[in-house]
């Protein structure tokens, strides 16, 4: 659009009062926004670059690749890999079609839904630590889901779930303690983005006495990518750094990156190394933000 | 809060608003930077200066104290455990205040000590550390020799095993104050299982797993268990246990051998282990639950399951090997740095904590043992703590013993050392890998560590110059 700027005599005269506030002025969102900037910068800049260092650090101090070379040679990197690799394969869509049932039962407003909203919130409360501990008291051999099992009849001998000879098994438990934990998260987003959906797309779609399935995935889908986005990068990014949970329910029978950069750092005090799966797990979630940003691009015009 | 903002903003002029905001965030952020620098200066105190100021006593740096005794530990860490310490033990000393100070991190425990004595200005009169700690501190400050005291404590019975851990440099230079090792509890309902001959207290690694096969048969179930969780001790287990049983060494029997054979006894152990042992850091936890009937573990590990059903298990020593019984005897000392202005205090509080009476109260409250000979137990124990007790003086005075040591002189190598048979072990265990294999790699890392600490032998390698060699 080409601007078009007002002739000289139209223009407000600057009074010599008017100068002073607009400088004022002018300094102030700054002074608000310091606070924030000085917290990012100490805690998430600071931190960021020192880790980073760190990672392109050898143990001797010498700058360069040595570090990433003994992640690489560290043993059980690949199954960590591959493993939470895997773990994000099933705990994204299985969180993201939970989440998206959620949200539409609580956008179609039932009576209650403020409580149902309420209640999927509070796992949101819960620590990651204390999610995996209560769900380890679950699937242990002797914890409750064995014990309803046996009293229901389904089972005659409690089923050892976290063997870490089926390690695949033991994923299953991580999701399912994840997807509690954690679905909430996205219903949120989701329920922001459906609520922001104009009712009169859906009033035109009833008008064409569309069937709920094509009002869904004609409209509301698509006027929601927006809100999609933002839930899959946000959740694919905490994925990486689940750990704890993994903790309790594998122990050590299977590890994920962040598991590996844990223990490196408290169990084995090897910070460099640590530092290295630091910056794996970062690289890996930029690449995610990115496919998911190209992926799934937004137009404007199909803003709602 | 927006509300109330939105409302602010018709009342009053927007700019005031944005100018008091501006200046409460100058303010906060004053206060914020003040506050850090408090911090940074009270953070940089104890660990520049002095013990009295890390506990708190009062600030200042001259300080003058309380004129209590300072009592420096790497031990009793934990809130609940140092809290036990000062209300329940330290209370009852009669010779004045104690200061007791623990580190949960023993270098920065070492660094603290050797700090003050270069410095010449040692504020700590008593020293409680594991027999490691004063390998270490005795070949960075001298420690004072403690032959008088441990000659005047001589009603104490310390065993000769003990005494011996306790010369260092040709003298003693801690007095033996807490032990503990590494037992071996059972469900009682698992000892019907037993093979035909075995004793529980004579219990050799072949029967050990013939027990286990018999009680998979039998149940169905696997019901041996290791502590196998990241933060379990299984590589204690390793180190002092199955290697010494089998190949009579560690370091120089690494890859050897009898070392395969001690594996593959391990393989065959692990196939009748609960395949949830990788989850296990206590056994007491699965020992009560029932998920686990036969279980190894440190004494402390197993405390509550033996002190809350002392009929339901049993305590006894871990098995016997091929070269004899590996064991690691834990012990914890007492003692004087040789800097210190006041060792007559130091003494009467060292045969205070070393007394019967004292003795029993650390047994029941931070479940760490007397370091006595059989037979002379503290008076009132319950009953499990006694069996336990009992099982620790069986292991130690058993002829067969091949006492190993935790690792010495790796400083900084420490955690990388035990990082290499927690790796053997998730190779050989969890992942299958072929033993062999496995052994001849993590040899290879095993010997950059050593060189890297310029670390010799120790026991049960045997003892000589240079570094130690990998075999």
């Amino acid at each position: 659009m080409a601007s078009v700027s007002a002739p000289a005599s139209q223009r407000r005269p600057v009074t010599p009062s008017a100068r002073p506030r607009a400088r004022h002025r002018g300094w102030t969102p700054y002074l608000l926004l310091a606070p924030s900037v000085a917290f990012l910068a100490v805690f998430f800049i600071a931190p960021l670059v020192q880790g980073i260092e760190l990672a392109f650090t050898s143990t001797s101090g010498q700058y360069g690749l040595a570090t990433f070379h003994s992640m690489l040679n560290d043993p059980g990197f690949l199954s960590a890999l591959t493993d939470t690799l895997i773990m994000l394969a099933i705990v994204l869509p299985v969180q993201l079609v939970l989440a998206m049932a959620m949200a539409l039962l609580v956008s179609s407003r039932p009576k209650g839904s403020g409580f149902w909203l309420y209640v999927y919130m509070l796992p949101l409360g819960v620590s990651e630590l204390t999610s995996g501990i209560v769900w380890y008291s679950v699937f242990t051999q002797q914890g409750w889901l064995n014990s309803i099992l046996t009293s229901l009849g389904v089972i005659h001998a409690p089923v050892i779930w976290l063997s870490y000879s089926n390690s695949l098994l033991i994923i299953a438990t991580i999701v399912v303690a994840e997807a509690w934990r954690s679905t909430s998260i996205i219903v949120i987003i989701l329920v922001g983005g459906l609520d922001a959906i104009p009712r009169e797309y859906l009033e035109a779609a009833d008008v064409f006495y569309a069937s709920p399935w094509r009002k869904f995935w004609h409209v509301t889908l698509p006027l929601l990518r927006p809100a999609l986005r933002t839930a899959l990068i946000l959740r694919t990014v905490l994925a990486f750094e689940v750990f704890a949970t993994v903790i309790a329910l594998a122990g050590g029978s299977l590890s994920v990156l962040a598991t590996k950069a844990n223990n490196a750092y408290t169990q084995f005090q090897e910070p460099h190394l640590a530092a290295a799966y630091g910056v794996l797990i970062m690289a890996l979630s930029v690449l995610a933000t990115a496919i998911f940003l190209a992926g799934l691009p937004v137009r404007e015009e199909r803003l709602p | 809060m927006i509300a109330l903002v939105v409302r602010v903003e018709n009342q009053v002029n927007r700019r005031d608003v944005l100018r008091l905001g501006a200046a409460g965030t100058l303010l906060a952020s004053a206060a914020l930077a003040s506050t850090a620098g408090l911090a940074a200066c009270s953070t940089a105190g104890p660990g520049a200066g002095t013990p009295a100021g890390a506990s708190g006593g009062g600030g200042g740096s001259g300080g003058g104290g309380s004129g209590g005794l300072v009592f420096l530990s790497d031990q009793l860490s934990q809130t609940t455990e140092s809290q036990a310490m000062r209300v329940q033990v330290l209370s009852g000393f009669s010779g004045g205040s104690v200061d007791f100070i623990s580190f949960a991190d023993t270098t920065k425990f070492i660094t603290q000590v050797v700090a003050q004595a270069k410095a010449g200005a040692a504020k700590v009169d008593v020293i409680g550390g594991l027999q490691g700690d004063f390998v270490s501190l005795q070949a960075q400050v001298p420690l004072r020799d403690m032959s008088d005291v441990i000659g005047q404590l001589a009603d104490r019975n310390f065993p000769r095993a003990y005494l011996d851990l306790a010369k260092i440099d040709g003298a003693y230079r801690f007095v033996p104050w807490i032990t503990a090792t590494y037992l071996m509890a059972a469900s009682k309902q698992a000892l019907k299982y037993l093979p035909a001959g075995a004793n529980v207290n004579a219990l050799t690694y072949a029967q050990l797993l013939a027990w286990g096969q018999a009680l998979k048969k039998a149940t169905g179930r696997p019901l041996l268990g290791f502590p196998a969780s990241p933060d379990g001790l299984i590589k204690r287990f390793i180190q002092g246990y199955l290697y010494p049983s089998f190949t009579g060494g560690l370091n120089t029997a690494f890859d050897s051998p009898a070392a395969v054979t001690a594996w593959q006894w391990f393989q065959q152990a692990w196939a009748v282990s609960n395949p949830q042992s990788p989850t296990y850091a206590f056994m007491q936890e699965p020992l009560q639950s029932g998920e686990v009937w036969v279980a190894w573990d440190h004494a402390v590990r197993l405390f509550d399951a033996l002190k809350s059903a002392p009929g339901q298990f049993v305590a006894f020593p871990a098995p016997i090997g091929p070269k004899g019984r590996g064991y690691l005897p834990v012990l914890g000392g007492l003692a004087i740095p040789a800097t210190s202005k006041d060792v007559t205090k130091a003494t009467q509080l060292i045969s205070y904590l070393t007394e019967p009476k004292t003795a029993a109260t650390m047994l029941n409250a931070e479940a760490w043992f007397p370091p006595t000979g059989p037979g002379s137990l503290p008076p009132g124990l319950a009953p499990g703590i006694s069996d336990e007790a009992t099982a620790i003086q069986a292991t130690v005075s058993s002829p067969a013993t091949i006492p190993a040591q935790l690792p010495v002189g790796l400083g900084a190598q420490s955690a990388a050392y035990d990082k290499v048979f927690v790796d053997a072990f998730t190779a050989i265990a969890i992942s299958n890998a072929p033993i062999p294999a496995t052994l001849a790699s993590q040899a290879t890392t095993l010997q950059g560590i050593l060189h890297a600490a310029n670390a010799g032998c120790w026991k049960p390698d045997p003892l000589g110059s240079g570094v130690c060699k990998v075999g």
